[in-house]
Formats: structure tokens, sequence, C-alpha cells
């Protein structure tokens, strides 16, 4: 049996292999190339909505073009290429981090992929059906319901319905794997900070998305089937609305931050040759932050009406979460205080995503003033605010994390002068992209708005914005252009530890074995590679005999089960569109039972495969 | 996965629990029905927040038959009691009372089914159609949805029937039917809410 396994393995062809792979270092590397289309492609219209807001009375294009180029860049920033781009650090380090050998449940990592990436692309054939999404990501009813929106806003109910299904699968499998798969010694409070902020962006999935799968089917079902939960004629509410969205909304902006924290707490120790100051306080302040980020909700609702009390007590709970927020600044800060600091682009990624967040932070309690929000809501202030956060938290911590980890991942590292340049004309751009969008906002400018009148200030404003958005650009080009010329030119890596860094991923070799221990590790300290760098021989000690390894099957079955969804949601489309219902309930019934009958069929027993002894020994022997 | 549990001396006494498998299918699941819980609590929100919008519909105290509500519960109650029932003797390795036990529960279910299908085809000819009334759509979609959840657990617990209707209780099915039963539980939960939240507020005049 396990010779036929070593050589079944072997007769795969490539594309097959990617397809049914279980494997979470492979999944983690599928993550990361569908994240980055999604994300080239929701920058692309970002750049778009610049270059129309570039002049006053611009009319390249459409006030609906425009609407559809918001939303969708919006939505797709968030959930098809912040969110897999996280999963993909995730799936690639935390089981390494907890010596692992793989996730809990591979076989749901695989179907969390696929169902989010078939979700993104449900998402995407609305520009080829009449049109994107066109009510703005958080999609307010009325203006989303079927009186004012065409099929747009139809994909952007089921393709997120089935995108946020494979995410929620996705954060449930990470929840088990970091409770239960943590090797010998790994206790929780010594988990490093990237698994701590991983576990509790997964706890907030769970409990978030499913709001929002409830809201989704509603709008579906007001849109598809005449539901009356939101038209106020029949005695629909459309403030509800506003509730669920942002009851699941909120929590989402920490669900994405919370990683790319961990992230930092990675890096700035590594590069400040020194371990994360204050860690039980670290962990102490995510779940804090984890906790009121169901209690603020209504923050983005003052303008709405619901009434001072109500608006005080939010504002108050909003305010809160500055004090956690703090905690980890001063403690990251403290890290690198009198650290031994090495500013390569990671670092510097690390370094400077504190003081942008900070602004962003700064700018969140500001906007938390109920009263003063009236002033900001709606304007561009409040669109330079979340930038500050999402790109100076998110896609700093992101960029950090690849140049982190690239080595282990593809073994090489990326190119570090062309990796400086990125950076600074990355964080020139942002800062000349957004930080005028506060004062645009200050003084009146309008967010959502395709064009303004000339001779109202905003010309000169305008412009320096649009002009950073180009530099921006620049930087992602050159950080693509990064990836190939160093695919091309740059060293391999043989060491297991190229940068004398601190946790457990950087003790297996270089490339990993697909098993990643041979033997499952022993833990005896918080950052245990250092530890046994400093105490012991520079080995990880065994907590096992070396014995035959058992690894899971890859499957066809996520894939096809994914597929099954997106015709089952294209099928939910079509009942708004101009097609005979005979045809639309074919798809809907195809779809369905593609989905359910692979679901039957994996209840077939599969009981993985074993790479034999010798077959370890001597896949050890050639990367050790 | 790789641990290996021995029974030569006969199943452990929790053999859903007993392989690491087993541990992450079973914590899984408990993730998994906390998420479905917090969906649930949505629906129930909005069917609380629009109860009264009846819009010059029919309200549902105008059309409710108590007893037949009351009979539906009586039936997924016994339901949960039999899968407990089938889980207790799977745990004393007595594979053919779980089949039975599981049988009985399946059966059960379509039974509720059934009566659900009847009530609401009796409040559509009463007048209570899905698009009357904000008060309609929230009433039908919660229980709507879980009637749809009743008939996913139902194809659950048949397809793992049909698939071991003669394996006796293993290490690598135990923990596949506890998962069923305790889905099932969950419905049963979510009945009790729905039956005090939407039909005794109703049929009280609340
Ligand atoms: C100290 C922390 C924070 C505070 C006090 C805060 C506060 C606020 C407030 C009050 C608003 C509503 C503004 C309005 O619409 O008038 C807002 C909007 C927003 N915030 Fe934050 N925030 C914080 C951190 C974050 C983080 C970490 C993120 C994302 C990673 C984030 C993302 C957003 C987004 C996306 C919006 C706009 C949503 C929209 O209307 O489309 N915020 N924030
Ligand atoms: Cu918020």
């Amino acid at each position: 049996m396990a010779t036929a396994a070593a050589t079944q393995t072997k007769n795969k062809s490539v594309l097959w292999d990617w397809l049914t792979t279980v494997d979470h270092k492979k999944l983690a590397v599928l993550y990361l190339i569908a994240g980055t289309l999604f994300f080239v492609k929701a920058g692309v219209m970002a750049v778009l909505i610049r270059i129309q807001l570039m002049t006053a009375e611009n009319d390249l294009i459409s006030g609906q073009v425009f609407n559809e180029l918001i939303t969708m860049h919006g939505t797709i920033m968030l959930f098809l290429a912040a969110t897999p781009l996280l999963f993909g650090f995730m799936n690639f380090a935390i089981p390494l981090q907890i010596g692992a050998r793989d996730v809990a449940l591979p076989f749901i990592n695989a179907l969390g992929f696929w169902i989010f990436f078939f979700g993104g692309l449900l998402l995407s054939m609305s520009w080829f059906f009449g049109g994107g999404a066109d009510a703005g990501w958080t999609a307010y009813v009325p203006l989303s319901t079927r009186e004012f929106t065409g099929s747009g806003m139809d994909f952007y109910a089921l393709g997120l319905q089935v995108s946020g299904f494979g995410t929620l699968i996705s954060g449930i499998n990470f929840i088990v794997t970091i409770i239960n798969m943590r090797a010998p010694g790994m206790t929780m409070m010594r988990m490093p900070l990237f698994c701590w902020t991983g576990l509790i962006m997964s706890i907030l999935i769970v409990v978030a998305f499913t709001p929002l799968a409830a809201g989704l089917a509603l709008l579906m079902l007001d849109r598809l089937f005449m539901g009356q939960f939101f038209i106020p004629d029949y005695g629909g509410n459309a403030i509800l609305w506003a509730h669920i969205f942002w009851i699941f909304g909120h929590p989402e902006v920490y669900i994405l931050i919370m990683p790319a924290f961990g992230i930092i707490s990675e890096v700035v120790p590594a590069f400040s040759r020194k371990r994360l100051f204050g860690y039980s306080a670290m962990v102490f302040a995510v779940i804090l932050i984890a906790f009121l980020s169901f209690m603020v909700w209504v923050h983005h609702m003052f303008t709405i009406g619901i009434g001072p009390i109500t608006n005080s007590v939010f504002a108050l709970a909003t305010m809160t979460i500055a004090v956690p927020t703090g905690i980890k600044i001063f403690n990251w800060l403290f890290t690198m205080w009198g650290g031994k600091i090495t500013f390569n682009t990671a670092m510097l990624c690390a370094s400077s995503f504190v003081p942008t967040f900070v602004l962003g932070g700064i700018t969140g309690v500001m906007l938390s003033m109920a009263p003063v929000d009236y002033l900001y809501h709606d304007t561009y202030f409040v669109v330079a605010h979340f930038h500050y956060v999402i790109i100076g938290g998110i896609v700093f911590g992101l960029i950090a994390g690849l140049h982190y980890w690239y080595p282990k991942m593809f073994g090489h590292m990326l190119n570090e002068t062309l990796g400086k340049i990125t950076f600074w004309l990355l964080y020139i751009g942002f800062h000349l992209t957004f930080f005028i969008q506060h004062i645009l906002g200050l003084i009146g400018m309008q967010r959502r708005i395709y064009t303004y009148m000339s001779g109202q200030g905003l010309e000169t404003m305008n412009m320096v914005s649009t002009i950073g958005s180009f530099v921006m650009s620049a930087a992602i080009i050159l950080l693509v252009v990064n990836i190939v010329y160093s695919a091309f030119t740059s060293e391999r890596i043989t060491v297991r530890d190229p940068w004398d860094a601190r946790t457990l991923e950087w003790s297996t070799p270089t490339p990993i074995p697909e098993y990643n221990f041979a033997q499952i590790p022993q833990v005896r300290s918080l950052d245990p590679w250092f530890y046994e760098k400093v105490h012991g021989d520079g080995k990880m000690k065994p907590s096992e005999p070396l014995k035959d390894i058992h690894m899971p099957n890859g499957s066809i079955l996520p894939f096809l089960m994914a597929l099954g969804l997106f015709i089952w949601g294209f099928g939910m489309v079509m009942i708004n569109m101009d097609v005979p219902t005979v045809v639309t309930g074919i798809v809907i019934a195809v779809g369905f039972i593609m989905t359910f009958g692979t679901m039957v069929l994996h209840s077939k027993e599969d009981h993985g495969y074993y790479i034999p002894l010798e077959r370890v020994k001597k896949i050890e022997k050639e990367v050790g | 996965m790789a641990d290996h549990v021995d029974v030569s001396q006969g199943l452990p006494a929790e053999p859903h629990r007993a392989t690491l498998e087993g541990k992450n299918k079973f914590l899984a699941m408990w993730c998994f029905l906390t998420g479905e819980t917090i969906m649930f609590a949505t629906f129930f929100g909005t069917f609380l927040g629009l109860r009264h919008q009846t819009a010059g519909g029919p309200a549902l105290a105008d059309l409710v038959a108590l007893p037949l509500v009351f009979f539906m519960t009586m039936l997924l109650l016994t339901s949960s009691l039999t899968s407990v029932l089938g889980i207790l003797a799977m745990k004393k390795n007595n594979f053919k009372a779980m089949r039975n036990y599981f049988v009985i529960t399946v059966l059960l279910g379509f039974g509720f089914i059934g009566c659900e299908i009847y009530e609401f085809y009796h409040y559509y000819h009463a007048g209570l159609g899905y698009t009357t009334s904000a008060f309609a759509s929230s009433f039908y979609t919660l229980v709507g949805l879980h009637g749809f959840h009743v008939l996913f657990g139902l194809g659950w617990i048949i397809t793992l029937l049909s698939r071991y209707w003669n394996a006796g209780v293993t290490l690598t099915n135990a923990h596949k039917f506890y998962a069923a039963s305790l889905y099932w539980h969950f419905i049963d939960v979510i009945w009790v809410f729905i039956f005090t939240v939407v039909y005794l507020l109703a049929a009280g005049g609340a």
C-alpha cells in the first residue's frame, strides 16, 4: 500500500496536482495567486476612479459606471483580495508555527479555497451581464433593491454568499487546527502572535460572516422572490439592513487587521533581534479588541437618527477600542527600542505600519464622536480614515509578510534593492493619495460622487491625490516585476533560517518536505527555535521517533463542489434575467445536484496513505 | 491522524472522540453550529422586528392552528430523543440498535416536514403569500429555513445509514454519526425557539 501511494504521487500531471491538492503549503500559493489577481483587478478600478476625479467636471466615465467601479473596487478588495492574501500566509505559516504536519481538516481547507474562488468569479461575471454591482460595497437598501438596481446586485448577493461560505469554513478549519494540532509543549501562551491573531480572526469570521450570510439571503429573497423585508410599502424596514450589515461590517475590519497585526508582531522582533515586548499584554489586547468589535457597529449609523442615547453609548464603546490598540502600538515600539534593527524591505514595511496605523486610529477616534460625525460622515474624511487603516495596516502588513516568508515559500529571496524602491514608492504614493483626502473631506467633498464643480477649491487637491495613486500603481507594478526578476536571478536558498529568526517555521528545511516535520518537535519555550539556538544545540528536540508518516489523499471533489455552487448561484441570478424559466430551473438543479452529489461521494471513506520510513529518511538526507 | 487506537480490547468508551480526526470533526462541528446559531439569531431578529408589519394581510394569530404546531413539536422532540438513544447504543457498540433508532429519527423527521408543508399550504390558501407583507416574508423565511435544515439533516442521516448499513460501529464512522446527531439536536433547539417566539407569542396575542 505504501509503495503504491508513493508512485501514485509521481504520476500526476502538474495541473491535476494543483486542482486536487490538499497540502496547506500549496493552497497557500493558490490563495496568494488568486488574491493577487483580484487585487490587481480592483487596483485598476481604483486608478480609473482617480482618473475620473482628477479634474473638475470630468466626463470620462459616466455616473453609472463610476458607481459600478467604486462598488466593485471596495467589495473585491475586502472580500476577494485582502482576505485570501491573509489566508495565504495563514495557511502557509500557522501549521508550521505550531509544529503540525498539516491543518486539521485538509479537505475543508481545499474546499474553502475553491468556494471562495468560484464565489469571486460569480461576482465578477456581472461585468458580462449588464454591468457590475452599483449600490456601494455596503449595498444600502432601498438603493440596492430590485427597484433601483440591475442584475449586478444579484451577482453581488450570490457571489458574496458563495465566497463568504468558503471563508467561513476556512475560518473553522483554522480554529480547529490551532486548538487541536499544536505540537507537544506548544501551549496556547507559547504560540507565536501570528497564530493568536489568526485564531481570533477565525473566531470573528464564525460570528460575523454568519449575520452577513443572513443579510445577503434577505437581500436575495427581496430581489429575486419579491420578499418584503426592506421596502416600506408593505411594512419592510430599511434600517434593518444597515444594522445587519454593520453587525458584520465592523468586525470585518478587525477580521482583516488581526492577521496583519500578527505579521507585524513576527517581523518586528525578528529584525529587531529582540523578543516581542509584552507578549501576554499583546494576547490580551487582541482578545479585548475582538470582543469590543461587536459593541460598536452603530458608529457607522450615527447619522441615521437612532437617537442621542444610543449614539453616545456606541461612541464611548468605539473610543474604548483605542485603548487595547494603543497597548499594541507601544509594545511594537518597545520591541524596536534598543534592538539591533535591520532595515530590509520587510522591516521597513513593518515599522512604517506603526505610525501610519496610528494616524488611521486617531481619525477613527475623531469619527467616533457622534456629534462631529455629522460633519465627517460620507465625506472623503472617512475615505481617508479607512484607507489609512487598510493600506497603512493591511497592505503594508501583507508586503512585510511577503518579503519575510518568501524565501521559505519559494526557495529564494526577493531582490532587496527593488524591494526598497517598492516600499518607498508605495509609502510616498500612499500618503500623497490619502493624506490630502482628509482635508478634502473637511472642506466638504462628499464620497461616492462621480464629479464635482470647478471653482470650489477642490481641483488641486484631487489632482495631487490622483498623482499619488499613479505612484502607488508604479510601486505595485515594481513588486510584480521583482517577483518575476527574482525568480530568474536570485540565488537558491538551502539554509533553514536565512533571517536568523525565532519561530518554528524556520526550523524546517528549505524547500519544506510535504510532511513539514519528519519528527514533530518538542517545544520548550516561547520562540522555540530561538530558544534551541541559544540554550540547545541549534536543533529542535523531536517528540517522537522517526516512523512512517500518514498523509491525506488529494481530491478533486472540493473543486467540483465549488463549481456546483457557482453554477447554482448563476442559475439563481438568471431568475431575474430574460431567459425561459425552464432553463433557469435546469441550471439551478444542475448546480444543486453537483454540490450535494459530491458531498455524498465524499462520505466514502478515505484513509490517506503512508510515506514509508525509508523514503522519509531519503528526503531528509537530500534536504538536510 | 497518525495516531493509533488499540481496538483489540473492543472500542473505547467514546468512539467518536478517540481519534484525532474524530476530535477535529467534533470541534469543527461545534464551531459550525455556533455560526449557525448566530445566523438564526439574525433571522429571529428580523422576524421580531417585522412581525407586526402585516400590511393589511392576515397575521399569524388569525391563522395559527396551535394543536398542529404542538404535534410537530412533539414529533421533532421525540426524534431528538431517538437520536440520543442511537448515540447511547453506539457508545455501547450496539450497531443494530443504533441503526434502528436513527431510522425512527428519520421517519419522525419526515413526519415533521409533511406537517410543515401542509401548514404552509393552509396559510397560503388563507391569504398569506410570501410577498403579502413584511411579516409574511420574515415568517416564511425563518420557518422555511429551519425546514430546509431539517431536510438537510435527513439527507445527511440517510446518507450515513445507507453508506454504513452493515458496517458496525467503527472509529471512522462513530464521529460521523455523532456529528449528524449533534446537528439534529441543533435543529431541534432552533425549533423550540421558533415554537415560542413565533407561534406562542402569536397565539398569546402579544
Ligand atoms: C481605533 C480604531 C478605530 C476607530 C475608533 C474607528 C472608527 C470608525 C468610525 C466612527 C467610522 C464611521 C465613519 C462614518 O461613516 O462617519 C469608521 C469607518 C470605517 N472604518 Fe474605522 N475605526 C477604527 C479602526 C478601523 C480599522 C482597523 C479598520 C480596517 C482595517 C477600519 C475600517 C473602516 C472602514 C472600512 C470604514 C468605512 C466604512 C464605510 O462607510 O464604507 N477602521 N471607523
Ligand atoms: Cu466600524
